[in-house]
C-alpha cells in the first residue's frame, strides 16, 4: 500500500486571480510581507501495489486527470504505508 | 439533418441545446448519454453545458474520459461539425480538440448576463450566415470562461483566423485577447462560453443565436445536395 | 456528545441528559407515558429531533390553524414535502420556501447551499420536475466586515448549487436592517411543475413492501440540526459548527434526474426527502401518514464513516439522501434505474402493520417507537401572547411627515439605500436563463417563467417589508401578502396559492408570540380575500442574537398563473409618448419607511393602513386591463414610494424619461409616502379610453425620449433628474458598500 501526496499549482506563467485576491486581502490586514500567493491543490491517494512502478503510475495520472499540463504543474510524495 | 445532444452526468443545458435544434431550427434532435459507444447516423455533435461531474477536480476534466468522447474525437476527424457550449467547450479543451484551457473568472464570481459578441470570422460552417464583424447578444453563464493560452498558440489562433468571437465592451471573465469562442484548424469543431441556445426565441430575450445553428444547417445541406 | 459509551435509560432520567437534547422534564415524562418504559439513548434522540419545533410546530401550531389551506384548485396542502396546486391541462404547480438561518449564520456559504438543497429535494420528491428558484434575504447594513461576509458567501451558496443543478434562480427580495445583523435571515423557494398523474406522496403503505435508502452515504454531519435550528444563537453557537452540513450539488443532480424517473415507475409507493432528522423524519413521518410502521436494519445505511452508532445515523443530516417505499419484489427495477445515475439504491428494511418504529443495529433492536408518536404526539403549545409596551407608543402617535430639503438629493439617497438599490450584483451571480424558459428576469415585480409546450406561464415572487409588520403586526402580515399579489397581478397574472416561511424570534417571549399571532392574522385575512391560500410552508423561530430579536419576518411566497403569455407585462416604460397613470390614493403615511429610515435612522409610528377591498377592486382591475391588452407597463408602489416607482420604471427602459405632475399638499408626501395599495401603470395613445374605463386610475404624466424623469408636485418642480445620474446611484449602491 502507497499513500501518495500530489500536489497540482498553476504554472508560474499563469495568472492566478484566487492567489491575487488573498494575497490582496492578506495585505490588507497588514501582513505587508506577503509577495505573493499561489493556490493550488492538494489530493492523497491512497494506492495498492501492483506490478507496476508506483511512481510512473503517479505521474500518467498526473498527466492524464489530476492536473492539466496547459496551466498547471504537478509534483508528488510517495510512502510506503503498512497495512493495519 | 440529426443532431446528438450529448449527456454527461451533471450536464444541465442539454434541455435547452435540444430545443434549439428540434424546436427553434426544426431539425432530428436526440440525447446521447455518455456511456454510449456509438455516434452513427448522427450529423453534428453539441456538447451542451452544466457541469459534467460537479465539474470536481477541473472543469470538464472527468467527463472527457466518458465513453462517448472517443466517438466525438472520431467525428471530429470525420469532419462533422461539433459545437461544446460553456463546459462543452471546457470539455473539448481538456479532451485536447481545441488548445488552451480555461481559468476561474478575474472577478471569481459566477456572471450570468447577456454579452456583446463580435463575429470575428464569418467564413466558418458555424457563422457563414453573421456578417464578419457582427456584435450580437448572447448570454454568457458561467464561473470559469477565463481562456487561456500560450503565446504561441495564441499566434497560431490569429494567423489561422480560429478566433471566431470576442467579447465587445468589456470582457467579463478576463480571457486572453478578449475570446469568446474558438474553432480548429480544420474549421469543423467550435467551442464557445456564451450560449447561443438561449439565444434563439425573441420571448426569451433575443435570438442572435439562431444563426449559428442555421449556418450549420446550410452548410449541411449544401454538402449534401453535391454528394447526391 | 458524540459518546462511545451512551448514558442508560436510567442516567439519562437521573442526569437529565435529555435536556441537553432540547427535551423538557415534562416532556421527558410523557415519553415515559408513551412507552411505558424509559427510554434508552437512541429513544431519546428520535424524541428530540421529532419533537423539536423544527420539525413538529409544537409552539406554532395553534397559529398555523389560522390559515386558509383549501380551495377549489389546492390539489395538496401542508403536510406533505410540498403543496400542489391545480393550473388546467392536468398541470400543477408544486412549490415551498422553506429557512435555513442557523446554519447560515454560521456557515454561510454551505448553510445557505443546503438550504436550497433542501428545498429542491422537497420538491422532486413530490414527483415534480423544479423548474425555478427563489430566495429571500436579510441582513444587517453591510457596514461590518461580518456581515458583508455573510451577504456575499450566502450569495455565493445560493449560486453555487443552484447554478450547478442546473435550475433557474429567477427572483427574490433582499432587505437590510440592523435586527439581522447577527441573525441572517435565508428563505429558499423552489417552483416545480408536475402532471396530475405523477403526484407521489411519502407514505409508506403496503405491509412487507421494501424501504429503500438512496443517494449520498450517511456521515456524522448535522447530527441535531433540526434541534439546532430551534435554539437561540448566542457565542456558543460558533462551536456547534459540526451541525452545519456540506452540499453536493452534482449528487443531488442525479438523484433529481433519477427520482424523475422512479416516479414514473408503479413499483413506487411513496418517496420522502431526509431533510431536517433524516433518517428518523423520514422513516417516522412516511409510517405515520399511511398508519403503518417501518423496521429498518441500520446495518444496512450506506455509511460514510466508520463506527456510527444507531443513534448518530438516525440523527445525521448528510444531504442529497432520499428513502422510498417500493413494492416488494420490485426492487431490482428500481435498483437498476438509479445504477444508469451511478446512484445505489440499497434495502434497509420494510413496513410493518404494528406502526412501530423498529430498529435493528447489529443484531440487536435499539429503538422501538410507535411512529405517531414521534411525527404526530408531539405537545402542543399554547403560549402566552402579550402585547409589547412599543406597540401602544407607536398606536398613538400621529403621521408624522420628515422634514426634507432637497427632494432631488433625497430621491437620490431613497436609490442607494441597499433595499432599494439594484440587486444586479447579487442576481449577475445566478443562472437565471438555465432551462430557456424564463420570460421575464430577476428585477421585475415577479419572475415569470413559461411552461414549455403550452401559453401558459408561472409568475413568481416572494415579499415581506418587517417594518411595517414590527411596528403592526396584523396589518404588516395583510401587506405582505398583499404586496406579493400586486406583484403577481402586476406581471399579468391571478395569484394561486402561497407559501410562507414564518421568521420569528423567541416564541417563549409573550411579545413575540403576540407579533406571530398577529401576523398570522392579518396574513389570513389577505389569503381569504386574494383567493391565495397557503398550501405549505415553514416556521423559523428563535431568530434571536444575544436576547434579541429579529423585526417579524413572515416572508410571502406567491406563484399565480398567466393564462397567455400576451398578457405579460414589466415595470419598465415602453414608449415615448405612452401616458403614465398612477391608481390609488396617497396618504401622509411613513411609519416604517424608507424615507423615514434615511431620515431619522430609526422607525416609528403606525404601519401605513390597508383596505383589503380596495386593494382587491384595484388588483381586478389591473388585470383585467393587461388581460384587454391595454397596459404597456404595471409596477407597483412599494419602499421609497411613487418619485422611487418612477425611477425603477426607467431603469431598464433605454433612453426614456417621463414627465409627471402629481397633485397634494405637501411635495415629501407625493412622492416619498409608502402608501398601500398604489401602482404606477403606463398605457398607448390610442388605449387611453379603454383602459380609463376599466380602472380607475389617473393620469399623471407622459413618458419621453429625453433621459429625464422630472416630477412637478401642486404646479411646482420638484425633481428634475437625469435617468444616468439615478441609475448610477441605484446601480453602484451594493458593489459600493461591498468594496
Amino acid at each position: 500500500m502507497y499513500k501518495v501526496k500530489v500536489y497540482v499549482t498553476l504554472r508560474e506563467s499563469v495568472l492566478d486571480p484566487q492567489g491575487t485576491a488573498v494575497k490582496k486581502s492578506l495585505q490588507s490586514m497588514s501582513y505587508d510581507a506577503v509577495a505573493d500567493v499561489r493556490i493550488g491543490k492538494y489530493m492523497e491517494l491512497t494506492i495498492d501495489k501492483t506490478d507496476r512502478d508506483v511512481e510512473e503510475v503517479v505521474k500518467e495520472m498526473c498527466e492524464r486527470l489530476l492536473s492539466n499540463p496547459v496551466i498547471e504543474d504537478y509534483r508528488y510524495e510517495i510512502e510506503e504505508s503498512v497495512v493495519l | 439533418m440529426r443532431f446528438a445532444v450529448i449527456v454527461f452526468p451533471g450536464s444541465n443545458c442539454d434541455v435547452d441545446m435540444y430545443h434549439a435544434a428540434k424546436d427553434e431550427l426544426g431539425e432530428e434532435a436526440e440525447y446521447v448519454w455518455h456511456d454510449e459507444t456509438s455516434l452513427d447516423g448522427f450529423d453534428a455533435v453539441l456538447l451542451p453545458g452544466g457541469f459534467s461531474f460537479g465539474d470536481y477536480l477541473r472543469t470538464g476534466a472527468i467527463a472527457r474520459f466518458s465513453p462517448i468522447m472517443n466517438e466525438i474525437v472520431k467525428a471530429a476527424e470525420a469532419g462533422k461539425p461539433v459545437l461544446g457550449v460553456c463546459n462543452g467547450f471546457q470539455v473539448l479543451l481538456e479532451a485536447g480538440l481545441l488548445p488552451g484551457a480555461m481559468r476561474r473568472n478575474e472577478s471569481l464570481k459566477f456572471i450570468c448576463r447577456p454579452v456583446n459578441l463580435t463575429v470575428k470570422n464569418n467564413e466558418t460552417i458555424f457563422t457563414s450566415l453573421y456578417k464578419q464583424d457582427e456584435v450580437i447578444q448572447i448570454p454568457i453563464a458561467h464561473g470559469e470562461g477565463n481562456y487561456y493560452c500560450d503565446d504561441e498558440t495564441l499566434a497560431v489562433l490569429k494567423d489561422n483566423k480560429q478566433i471566431v468571437f470576442t467579447y465587445e465592451g468589456t470582457n467579463p471573465n478576463g480571457s486572453i485577447e478578449n475570446i469568446a469562442g474558438i474553432i480548429n484548424k480544420q474549421g469543423n469543431v467550435l467551442g464557445m462560453m456564451p450560449h447561443p441556445e438561449r439565444a434563439v426565441d425573441p420571448l426569451l430575450g433575443g435570438a442572435d443565436g439562431l444563426k449559428l445553428f442555421k449556418s450549420i444547417v446550410k452548410q449541411w445541406r449544401e454538402s449534401h445536395a453535391v454528394k447526391a | 456528545m458524540l459518546l462511545k459509551l451512551e448514558p442508560s435509560p436510567e442516567q439519562i432520567k437521573s442526569g437529565k441528559v435529555y435536556q441537553e437534547m432540547g427535551i423538557s422534564d415534562e416532556e421527558f415524562k410523557r415519553i415515559e407515558e408513551i412507552l411505558g418504559r424509559l427510554p434508552n439513548y437512541t429513544e431519546t434522540g428520535l424524541f428530540s429531533v421529532m419533537w423539536s419545533e423544527h420539525c413538529s410546530y409544537k409552539n406554532s401550531k395553534p397559529v398555523l390553524k389560522k390559515f386558509p389551506v383549501t380551495g377549489e384548485r389546492v390539489l395538496q396542502g401542508p403536510g406533505e414535502g410540498a403543496g400542489i396546486v391545480d393550473i388546467g391541462d392536468s398541470q400543477a404547480v408544486v412549490f415551498k420556501i422553506e429557512s435555513h438561518n442557523h446554519p447560515s449564520a454560521i456557515e454561510p456559504y454551505q448553510g445557505a447551499a443546503t438550504g436550497v438543497g433542501g428545498i429542491i429535494r422537497d420538491v422532486f420528491s413530490m414527483g415534480a420536475r423544479p423548474i425555478a428558484l427563489l430566495n429571500s434575504l436579510r441582513f444587517g447594513e453591510l457596514k461590518s466586515a461580518r456581515g458583508k461576509y455573510l451577504f456575499e458567501e450566502v450569495v455565493a451558496g445560493i449560486a453555487g448549487y443552484g447554478n450547478c443543478i442546473g435550475i433557474p434562480t429567477v427572483g427574490g427580495e433582499i432587505q437590510f436592517d440592523p435586527c439581522y445583523e447577527g441573525n441572517p435571515l435565508v428563505n429558499a423557494m423552489c417552483v416545480g411543475v408536475i402532471d396530475h398523474k405523477d403526484i407521489k406522496k411519502g407514505q409508506a403503505h403496503g405491509v412487507g413492501n421494501t424501504v429503500m435508502y438512496v443517494g449520498a452515504k450517511t456521515g456524522r454531519d448535522g447530527i441535531h440540526g433540526a434541534t439546532f435550528a430551534s435554539e437561540e444563537l448566542n457565542e456558543q453557537s460558533e462551536e456547534k459548527r459540526p451541525a452545519v452540513q456540506v452540499g453536493d450539488p452534482f449528487m443531488e443532480k442525479l438523484l433529481l434526474e433519477a427520482c424523475l424517473e422512479v416516479v414514473q415507475s408503479d413499483a413506487l409507493v411513496g418517496i420522502q426527502d431526509m431533510g431536517a432528522a433524516g433518517l428518523t423524519s423520514s422513516s417516522a413521518e412516511m409510517a405515520s401518514k399511511a398508519g403503518s410502521g417501518i423496521e429498518m436494519n441500520l446495518d444496512l445505511v450506506p455509511q460514510r464513516e466508520t463506527g456510527m452508532n444507531a443513534y448518530e445515523m438516525m440523527l445525521s443530516e448528510s444531504q442529497e439522501r432520499m428513502l422510498l417505499v417500493v413494492q416488494k419484489g420490485r426492487e431490482q427495477e428500481i435498483a437498476s434505474l438509479f445504477e444508469k445515475y451511478g446512484l445505489e439504491a440499497v434495502s434497509i428494511g420494510h413496513v410493518t402493520d404494528d406502526k412501530m418504529l423498529r430498529l435493528v443495529h447489529q443484531g440487536e433492536v435499539v429503538a422501538e417507537v410507535p411512529a405517531d408518536a414521534l411525527a404526530e404526539d408531539a405537545p402542543v403549545y399554547y403560549k402566552p401572547s402579550k402585547i409589547p409596551e412599543y406597540y401602544h407608543a407607536f398606536q398613538a402617535m400621529e403621521n408624522e411627515i420628515p422634514a426634507v430639503e432637497d427632494m432631488e438629493q433625497t430621491l437620490i439617497n431613497l436609490l442607494k439605500q441597499p433595499t432599494i438599490a439594484s440587486k444586479e450584483w447579487v442576481y449577475d451571480q445566478y443562472d437565471y436563463m438555465v432551462r430557456t424558459n424564463t420570460i421575464v428576469a430577476p428585477g421585475s415585480d415577479a419572475a415569470l417563467v413559461r411552461i414549455r409546450g403550452t401559453e401558459k406561464a408561472l409568475a413568481m415572487t416572494t415579499d415581506c417589508n418587517s417594518r411595517y409588520i414590527y411596528l403592526d403586526p396584523e396589518t404588516g402580515g395583510k401587506i405582505a401578502v398583499a404586496e406579493a399579489a400586486r406583484n403577481i397581478v402586476c406581471s399579468g397574472a391571478e395569484p394561486l396559492a402561497i407559501t410562507d416561511c414564518l421568521n420569528f424570534g423567541n416564541p417563549e417571549k409573550p411579545e413575540i408570540f403576540w407579533q406571530l399571532e398577529k401576523a398570522a392574522d392579518g396574513m389570513s385575512a389577505a389569503c381569504r380575500m386574494f383567493n391565495a391560500p397557503v398550501i405549505s410552508g415553514n416556521v423559523s423561530l428563535y431568530n434571536e442574537t444575544n436576547g434579541t430579536a429579529v423585526y417579524p419576518t413572515p416572508v410571502i411566497g406567491m406563484v399565480g398563473l398567466v393564462r397567455d403569455l400576451k398578457h405579460a407585462t414589466t415595470q419598465e416604460f415602453k414608449q415615448d409618448g405612452d401616458l403614465i397613470y398612477l391608481l390609488g390614493e396617497t396618504k401622509a403615511e411613513f411609519g416604517g419607511s424608507e424615507l423615514q429610515k434615511l431620515i431619522h435612522g430609526e422607525i416609528f409610528g403606525k404601519a401605513p393602513s390597508l383596505n383589503l377591498e380596495v386593494e382587491k377592486e384595484y388588483q381586478n382591475q389591473i388585470l383585467t386591463a393587461i388581460r384587454a391588452g391595454v397596459v404597456a407597463s404595471a409596477h407597483d408602489v412599494s419602499e421609497g414610494g411613487v418619485a422611487v416607482a418612477l425611477a425603477e420604471s426607467l431603469m431598464g427602459a433605454n433612453g426614456l424619461g417621463a414627465e409627471v405632475a402629481l397633485e397634494g399638499e405637501a411635495a415629501v408626501t407625493a412622492l416619498f409616502s409608502e402608501s398601500q395599495s398604489r401602482f404606477i401603470l403606463s398605457v398607448k395613445a390610442e388605449h387611453q379610453a379603454e383602459f380609463e374605463r376599466l380602472t380607475d386610475a389617473a393620469l399623471i404624466g407622459k413618458v419621453t425620449d429625453t433621459s429625464k424623469l422630472t416630477i412637478m408636485v401642486a404646479g411646482t418642480e420638484e425633481i428634475k433628474l437625469e435617468v444616468n445620474q439615478m441609475k448610477e446611484a441605484w446601480k453602484g449602491a451594493i458593489p459600493c458598500l461591498l468594496n
